[in-house]
């Protein structure tokens, strides 16, 4: 992959100016379309996922209290994986996009909600809604491309450093919330600078962080063992195998919505004067979706619907499903390439580029799909 | 929901503090509404238990509230949260019942209005069941401490409501009310509000009610009042009705030198109009702004100087989401308007994106 802007053979070079704005007038139909329909049955939805989410919860602690006994840990810690995935990636994740603003609820609000995660609602919600989702896949932009300490793109220049990248993403999906924490925080940027350290902006957002992550820690590590009693070892290993399953799955699940060999990066000057139909052009190349049935979309915060979640970020998740079927119509009759794939393969596309782009550019071959 | 606030010093704070700990990021309460919403210390809520119809068009909504619930005193209104396709909507309903029900209930009386959309949602809609958002009951339209030697109710439509919940809780006591005049407007005999009860009050000689059918008789004008109700000035006068009602019987008590016998019950202080543009106030910051309907409230504030929040400005990243405590704006992608009064929006406003809505109407922005 290289910025889009670079290629040989652009996947847009057939679309006129005015394609791409009918385009984006098509686009802007099926948005409405949604927000007019929205209504009591999608409300009804996510307080029924957050209802069971909370009870799946409290019941796989419940069991936990027992984790002394094998079958009581096994089924307490998958219970309390599922419970937390769940509350990351469908629930969380989404009333922080503002996706269930509409319903006014105080209880269910962007502005009021706060998560399981180590990063501050606060702080996620700009770097990944303003940032990430602003300027999707923008080298140089978009913090997410690489999260600043991969190479993920071949314009990127290669330096001695990205050779234990594999390392590095490996270790970034074990303490995954953490790594989004310090992403947030932008400590690459802010930590080797004297002044940007002083700042006291920065200071009080790292101040949150902390106690954020020491409020989690507390919960995870302390409280929930030492009401176990007797289990309280074991109660500890399954809450840290909890977190540890929700880092991993999530790590897979971003990778794939964007790392994936097809996803298209774009030059920082492009997007100067972009247009509305620009810019849905720019997240529909820019991202990647994962196939799978009903559980898998579920599981994944409906973000194996990437392509949809970015065109309409605050659309409610429970929609895309049938959003989907609408762009992937738009992408055949515009000629473009709807980038999808199952899960073990999506991963493994992405895997396989964070190994090829630690070596300089051309030492693997590329097998992008999009220029064979 | 918000992060847990461990509370030091009083008894069971240890006990208290060990539970936030083990819920945070969530709160203990938002585990214990799960099974009970309407207990203790929950935000007040309550369970809609009886729906029955008063007239064609209205109905009369039994409540059993939760146990913050404080009670109420006649002629007050209590606020109510109810969820309309999925959006909480507020509206302000007079409670009707008596306050010593020994069930604990109370009853709210709803008429459906043209277009509104809380109103006939709860007249053909709503279920035995569902739960709603309350509020504590509010309101200065109540009898004063000194019961009056003559009271008149002049009412229209649904403002019988609130002086039936006076009428109720204080028409069997003679030293509570001992001449009562009530003068009610209904399009016809069918659509008068507790049109039996009020009836057989009458015919029992505790009250004098007169009747207006509007659809044959015509509107009531105040120059009849004086034939109607002969001793209208001697008495201490309670109105509840359409804003052109009180602004007419207000005027005529003013031209006769009695304002202070007349009390009004104006439940929409302001109707919003949804216009284009309009005089936007940011009430912290104390700045006016005039945004004219193309420019996002976000560009005009910033142009007059306020510091606002903001992030995508392209609507998506809910970043510049402020609230509107009363006002009307228009979304520039889709043209579709939001209001906000304060009777009818969550007590801390409607939370409108600040980038992509422009104002439309007079706009009170909490920043």
């Amino acid at each position: 992959m290289t910025v889009l802007q670079n290629k040989s053979d652009s996947p847009i070079a057939h679309l006129t100016p005015e394609d791409i704005e009918s385009l984006g007038v098509e686009l802007d139909a099926i948005r409405q379309s949604i927000v007019d329909s929205r209504g009591a049955d999608d409300a009804a939805y996510i307080r029924k996922v957050i209802d069971a989410q909370r009870k799946l919860e409290l019941g796989s602690r419940a069991v936990l209290l027992a984790s002394l006994f094998p079958p009581a840990w096994f089924l307490g810690t998958a219970g309390l994986s599922i419970a937390k995935i769940i509350e990351n990636m469908e629930i969380g994740h989404n009333v922080l996009h503002g996706q269930w603003d509409w319903m006014r609820d105080p209880k269910i609000h962007s502005t009021t909600w706060e998560w399981d995660h180590a990063s501050p609602a606060e702080q996620w919600k700009h770097s990944h809604n303003e940032l990430h989702h602003t300027y999707t896949n923008v080298v140089g932009k978009d913090n997410d491309l690489g999260y600043g300490i991969m190479r993920v793109d071949e314009d990127q220049r290669w330096v001695p450093f990205f050779l234990a990248q594999p390392l590095w993403n490996f270790l970034n999906a074990c303490f995954f919330e953490y790594g989004i924490a310090a992403y947030d925080l932008e400590l690459g940027r802010n930590l080797p600078s004297k002044k940007r350290r002083a700042n006291p902006g920065f200071r009080a957002n790292v101040k949150q962080t902390l106690k954020k992550i020491r409020q989690q820690v507390t919960k995870d590590y302390l409280v929930h063992p030492l009401l176990s009693g007797p289990s309280a070892l074991t109660t500890l290993t399954a809450n840290a195998t909890a977190n540890l399953v929700r880092n991993l799955w999530t790590h897979s699940v971003i990778m794939c919505g964007h790392f994936p060999e097809g996803v298209q990066t774009f030059e920082r000057r492009s997007i100067d004067g972009e247009t509305r139909g620009e810019w849905y052009l720019r997240q529909m190349l820019g991202s990647a979706n994962i196939s799978g049935g009903k559980a898998m979309h579920f599981m994944t915060g409906n973000l194996s619907h990437q392509v949809e979640h970015h065109l309409f970020p605050d659309l409610p998740s429970n929609r895309y499903a049938e959003i989907a079927v609408r762009v992937q119509e738009l992408f055949e009759k515009y000629g473009l390439t709807y980038t999808t794939g199952s899960m073990p393969r999506q991963v493994l596309s992405a895997w396989r580029k964070v190994i090829r782009l630690s070596l300089p550019n051309g030492f693997i071959a590329n097998h992008d799909r999009a220029a064979a | 929901m918000s992060t847990a606030v461990p509370t030091r010093g009083s008894t069971g704070s240890l006990l208290r503090r060990v539970i936030q700990r083990a819920t945070t990021p969530l709160l203990p309460t938002d585990y214990l509404d799960l099974f009970d919403p309407l207990r203790s210390g929950a935000a007040l809520r309550g369970r809609i238990v009886g729906i029955e119809p008063e007239t064609r068009d209205a109905v009369t909504v039994t409540i059993r509230p939760g146990r913050g619930w404080a009670g109420h005193v006649p002629g007050q209104y209590v606020r109510v949260g109810v969820d309309v396709d999925g959006v909480r909507q507020w509206r302000a309903y007079s409670v009707t019942s008596r306050t010593d029900r020994t069930d604990g209930c109370l009853t709210i009386t709803v008429k459906a209005i043209p277009d509104g959309v809380v109103s006939n949602h709860l007249v053909r809609h709503a279920r035995v069941g569902a739960v709603i958002q309350l509020d504590q009951a509010m309101g200065e339209f109540v009898l004063p401490q000194a019961r009056p030697a003559r009271a008149l109710f002049v009412t229209a439509g649904s403002g019988i409501t609130p002086v039936m919940g006076m009428l109720r809780n204080a028409i069997d006591d003679p030293d509570e009310l001992a001449d009562v005049v009530v003068l009610h407007s209904a399009p016809t005999a069918a659509d008068v509000i507790f049109g039996a009860e009020l009836r057989a009050l009458a015919a029992d000689g505790r009250l004098t009610l007169v009747e207006r059918h509007t659809d044959v008789e015509g509107m009531l004008a105040v120059d009849e009042l004086a034939d109607l109700v002969p001793d209208f000035a001697e008495r201490r006068t309670w109105v509840c009705g359409p804003t052109g009602m009180l602004d007419a019987l207000e005027a005529h008590w003013d031209s006769h030198g009695i304002a202070d016998r007349i009390t009004t019950e104006r439940f929409r202080t302001t109707v919003v109009v949804a216009g284009d543009g309009g005089t936007v106030t940011f009430a912290s910051s104390g700045t006016t702004v005039e945004a004219d309907g193309a420019t996002p409230i976000l560009d005009a504030a910033e142009a007059a100087g306020v510091l606002m929040p903001s992030g995508c400005r392209m609507g998506i990243c809910y970043g510049c989401v402020l609230p509107m405590r009363e006002g009307a704006v228009r979304d520039l992608r889709t043209g579709e308007i939001t209001t906000a009064t304060p009777h009818e929006s969550d007590s801390g406003g409607v939370l409108i994106q600040t980038c992509i809505s422009a104002a439309a109407g007079v706009c009170d922005i909490d920043h």
